[in-house]
């Protein structure tokens, strides 16, 4: 009875309630919609960057270069000091024989700026490492100058539409992109024509050392750098990182020393990398006089920086392995460092190399400290890099390159990105797959 | 001649071991169970005394020879010469005899120099040949002291594993020697600037021209060293990245708990985690080569003057860096409400996002104020992304879309290319590294603080 006056009462409010509930149901769906938007933002972003650094970097790992057939004349390369030829000579001369219509001083000047200005020197290193080839004709490979790369690769355009100045509607006219003479367009497209213009994998890009000319840079300077910084980061860092953890988790007594070290440690872990930087500008250049732009102080600095992350990863390690290995070689009569050393770090090993490996990727990726040393020096050569002389690294490359003008530099950029991103995946591969590989649940 | 020192104490360090090892086994005539200790501790017992005293000469030995030289380098420089100078102008002599002795002339040295950088050269080299002979007599008498020990009852053992736990402890120490390290470096440095300029000045100053004259008649600006707008911009650079990361980090968190599905987590988590793992130089160029020109032509769209260096561009990108500390941090203390808390908001007849809203994140409210804060200290010491895409030059703004600068550009562009510290110009660069340090760890003794307590409470 009671119930047919409280439905009647109540119908409005049932209906209320209904709504209210889809209303708070369909807050709980647009909170969810906000985390997918929000996660999709992020991923998205994450694409952007990856998609606009792929875009633009693809095209340094292929170079246009121009086969030439060159006539090393012996009347300007003397065969008994080839080393002092006019090189510059041979080249313009090739050039002109293939485009006879350039007449002028002026005019061969400007067919030469087809190729890199290092063309002379391409040659002159080809003669001297074959003396033979002095009054022979040789075919080489030269390098197209950067506009013409670009032009080849059509990120610039050959033509240009200059609207008219006349009537309106009229057709715009076309001419010359202003950065190419007629001549020199015409010349190209005559070697276009003889097949001579060919895009090959870019092999510089990896194994050329810094220039200025950006179709002759590449990174060997960089990543030999890199290596030897991380070669002396991870030699310092390694042993130190894992002695400093054993002792922490293992031997040390809780008293306000080791509390201060772990604070230490946990605060070292957010220090700006900058500040890492001007701590080894005052410490290990300007009070132990070490020289500047070395690896060796590179690889110092970071493994200051490094030591943290391997310190806590060494310890999580430690904490994995199960009191009962430690209690049974105990048992057996082991001394407490018999115990670590023969039992307890072999089966932490594999945790302790995945912190390194990542601790070594964050390093390689590190630039600002390298900056302040002054590891950004312009390397010209391979050749002499030692830990003590001036040398650069891969992200300061990267520094240096995108500060550059010149319009290659911005694909070079991109592509020496694409490189150190492909190191850091690797690196971090080694890592999963050791995780994955080694890892022991008890 | 460096690396053969140490090739040397490489070499000495194996024959050692070989050495204790045999001459234990020597001396039980061969019964090794009459040993204490096996051969190798024995062996082992002897390398270190060889090896750990002659390389720590040979490294301090390098350390303070510089320094020392450079001191008897000073002191000896005839009176006449020195006479009238400031400790600058004699730092510029002392250089140029270090490069004449190296070899590099410039110009004409006058006699005196000449002379200074003879005797400069000499003492070098006494001190290379020095080194040599006292790092290997120093592992020739450890070899002989260690030697003589070992005997059967020699408790070879005991002693190595006393030296390798020395060797742990110095190790462990290394952390707080680089906090020191940075401390004092800073701290000397900054000092010295606020000796030539007045730390009234540099708090409060709201002029910013650090380019001084260096040389006499070289037209620069006054030299001001007011970092208010510096500090200004680092604050507005940050804010911007905080109000980037903060709702995407937290929503996606949030999603990623609650809603998602185990698989989606375990795929999108690390994606997300990705965006902490590319350095910040990529970041940078990202800045420049993608973010900054669109952002301009947006505002050429809409009738917003942009600058290609904006605020804008630099904290947005910024802000796309830090969103994984945000996002993971959130997580956990997500994940770290109890259990029951969210049953029994269940009970109640709440929706999932209910509570969410009105349990959960209450709850975890000082964990995600602790990840906000690390995330702060993150933004304000991030050096590349704002090196690339943020201004140089100090201007005092609040509009996003006009070109600041911060600490840490200043930082590296007070520095590059320029490693005397004799100016106000370098050592400007040590006390805005100083602020930093000191306020990045703050924010982190916060954050930490904030997440222990927190952390406590529901253990």
């Amino acid at each position: 009875m009671t119930d047919a006056t409280l439905g009647k009462t109540d119908r409005p409010r049932e209906w209320e309630a209904t709504k209210r509930v889809r209303r708070r149901y369909a807050a709980d769906w647009r909170l969810q919609a906000y985390g997918i938007i929000a996660i999709g933002l992020a991923l998205g972003l994450l694409g952007i960057l990856l998609v606009s650094l792929i875009s633009t970097g693809y095209q340094a790992f292929v170079q246009t270069n121009i086969d030439l057939e060159i006539y090393v004349d012996p009347a300007k390369v003397d065969a008994k000091d080839p080393a002092k030829g006019n090189f510059r000579a041979v080249v313009r001369d090739t050039l002109t024989n293939i485009f006879p219509q350039a007449q002028s001083p002026k005019q061969k000047t400007e067919l030469t700026k087809i190729l890199t200005a290092d063309a002379p020197y391409i040659l002159r290193d080809y003669v001297l490492a074959h003396p033979e080839s002095i009054g022979q004709r040789v075919v080489l490979a030269v390098p197209a100058s950067d506009p013409f790369d670009q032009l080849n690769k059509g990120v610039i355009p050959k033509y240009q539409d200059v609207p008219d100045g006349g009537a309106p509607g009229s057709a715009p006219t076309r001419t010359v992109n202003p950065r190419f003479s007629p001549l020199q367009i015409e010349a190209f497209e005559d070697l276009e024509k003889k097949g001579l213009v060919r895009t090959p994998f870019n092999w510089g890009l990896f194994f050329n050392a810094d220039s200025r000319f950006p179709e002759r840079a590449g990174l060997a300077g960089a990543i030999t750098g890199s290596f030897y910084a991380l070669l002396v980061c991870f030699l310092l860092s390694f042993p130190i990182g894992i002695a400093a953890a054993l002792y922490l988790e293992e031997f040390a007594p809780k008293n306000r020393l080791t509390d201060l070290i772990e604070v230490n440690i946990n605060n070292l872990a957010a220090v700006p990398s900058v500040v890492f930087g001007l701590l080894g500008l005052a410490v290990f250049l300007g009070f132990f006089g070490l020289p500047r732009s070395a690896p060796l102080v590179g690889g110092m600095v970071l493994s200051l920086m490094t030591l943290p992350t391997i310190i806590i990863a060494t310890r999580a390690a430690l904490k994995a392995v199960p009191p009962s290995i430690r209690e049974a070689a105990l048992g057996v009569g082991a001394s407490k460092h018999q115990v670590m050393l023969h039992h307890v770090l072999p089966v932490a090993m594999p945790g302790i190399l995945t912190g390194t490996i990542i601790g070594m990727a964050q390093a390689l990726g590190e630039t600002a400290p390298l900056l302040l040393i002054g590891m950004n020096a312009f390397i010209p050569s391979v050749e002499n890099i030692g830990l003590l002389d001036p040398a650069t690294s891969l992200p300061t490359q990267i520094y240096s390159w995108a500060d550059s003008p010149e319009r290659g530099f911005v694909a070079r950029t991109s592509a020496a990105i694409l490189v150190l991103l492909g190191f850091l995946a690797v690196m971090n591969l080694v890592a999963i797959v050791l995780r994955h590989r080694f890892e022991r649940k008890w | 001649m460096i690396g053969y020192i140490f090739l040397a104490i490489l070499v000495l360090i194996v024959t050692g071991f070989y050495f204790g090892r045999r001459r234990s086994v020597a001396a039980v005539g061969g019964r090794q169970k009459e040993l204490h200790s096996r051969p190798d501790y024995h062996g082992a017992y002897v390398a270190a005394w060889v090896g750990i005293p002659s390389l720590l000469l040979v490294l301090t030995w390098l350390a303070l020879q510089g320094p020392v030289i450079n001191l008897l380098l000073e002191r000896s420089l005839p009176a006449e010469t020195v006479a009238g100078l400031n400790s600058d102008q004699i730092n510029l002599l002392l250089s140029e005899i270090r490069s004449v002795a190296a070899g590099n002339v410039f110009g004409e040295p006058t006699p005196a120099i000449e002379e200074a950088a003879q005797r400069y050269r000499g003492w070098q080299e006494i001190a290379r040949y020095a080194m040599v002979a006292v790092a290997l007599s120093v592992a020739m008498l450890g070899l002989l002291f260690a030697g003589r020990r070992i005997s059967p009852s020699f408790r070879a053992r005991h002693g190595a594993e006393r030296i390798l736990s020395g060797l742990m402890i110095a190790c462990s120490l290394l952390a707080i020697l680089t906090t020191l390290g940075i401390v004092l470096s800073l701290l000397v440095e900054a000092l010295r600037f606020f000796d030539r300029v007045s730390p009234l000045e540099f708090f409060f100053g709201l002029n910013w021209e650090p380019q001084i004259p260096i040389r006499e008649g070289q037209v620069t600006a006054g030299g001001a060293f007011g970092a208010v707008p510096v500090f200004a911009g680092t604050l507005l650079i940050s804010f911007i990245a905080l109000a980037v990361a903060i709702p995407i980090g937290l929503l996606s968190a949030v999603y990623l708990t609650e809603y998602a599905y185990p698989k989606v987590r375990s795929t999108v988590k690390p994606l997300l985690e990705l965006l902490a793992g590319i350095p910040t130089v990529v970041y940078g160029f990202f800045a420049v080569l993608t973010v900054a020109p669109a952002m301009r032509n947006f505002g050429e769209m809409i009738g917003v003057p942009i600058a290609p260096n904006s605020a804008m561009a630099a904290g947005g990108v910024m802000g796309i860096m830090i969103i994984p500390f945000i996002s993971s941090l959130s997580d956990d203390a997500i994940n770290a409400v109890p259990r029951s808390m969210r049953d029994g908001s269940y009970a109640m007849g709440a929706t999932k996002g209910e509570t969410i809203t009105r349990v959960l994140l209450p709850a975890a409210l000082p964990g995600i104020m602790g990840g906000i804060l690390l995330a702060a200290s993150r933004a304000i010491g991030e050096t590349m992304i704002v090196v690339m895409a943020a201004g140089i030059i100090a201007n005092m703004t609040a509009n996003p879309f006009e070109p600041v600068t911060t600490v840490t550009v200043q930082i590296v562009t007070l520095l590059i290319g320029d490693s005397e510290f004799d100016n106000p110009k370098t050592l400007a660069a040590f006390a805005l590294g100083l602020v930093l340090f000191v306020v990045t760890l703050a924010l982190n003794v916060l954050a930490l603080h904030i997440v222990r307590r927190y952390r406590e409470q529901y253990d």
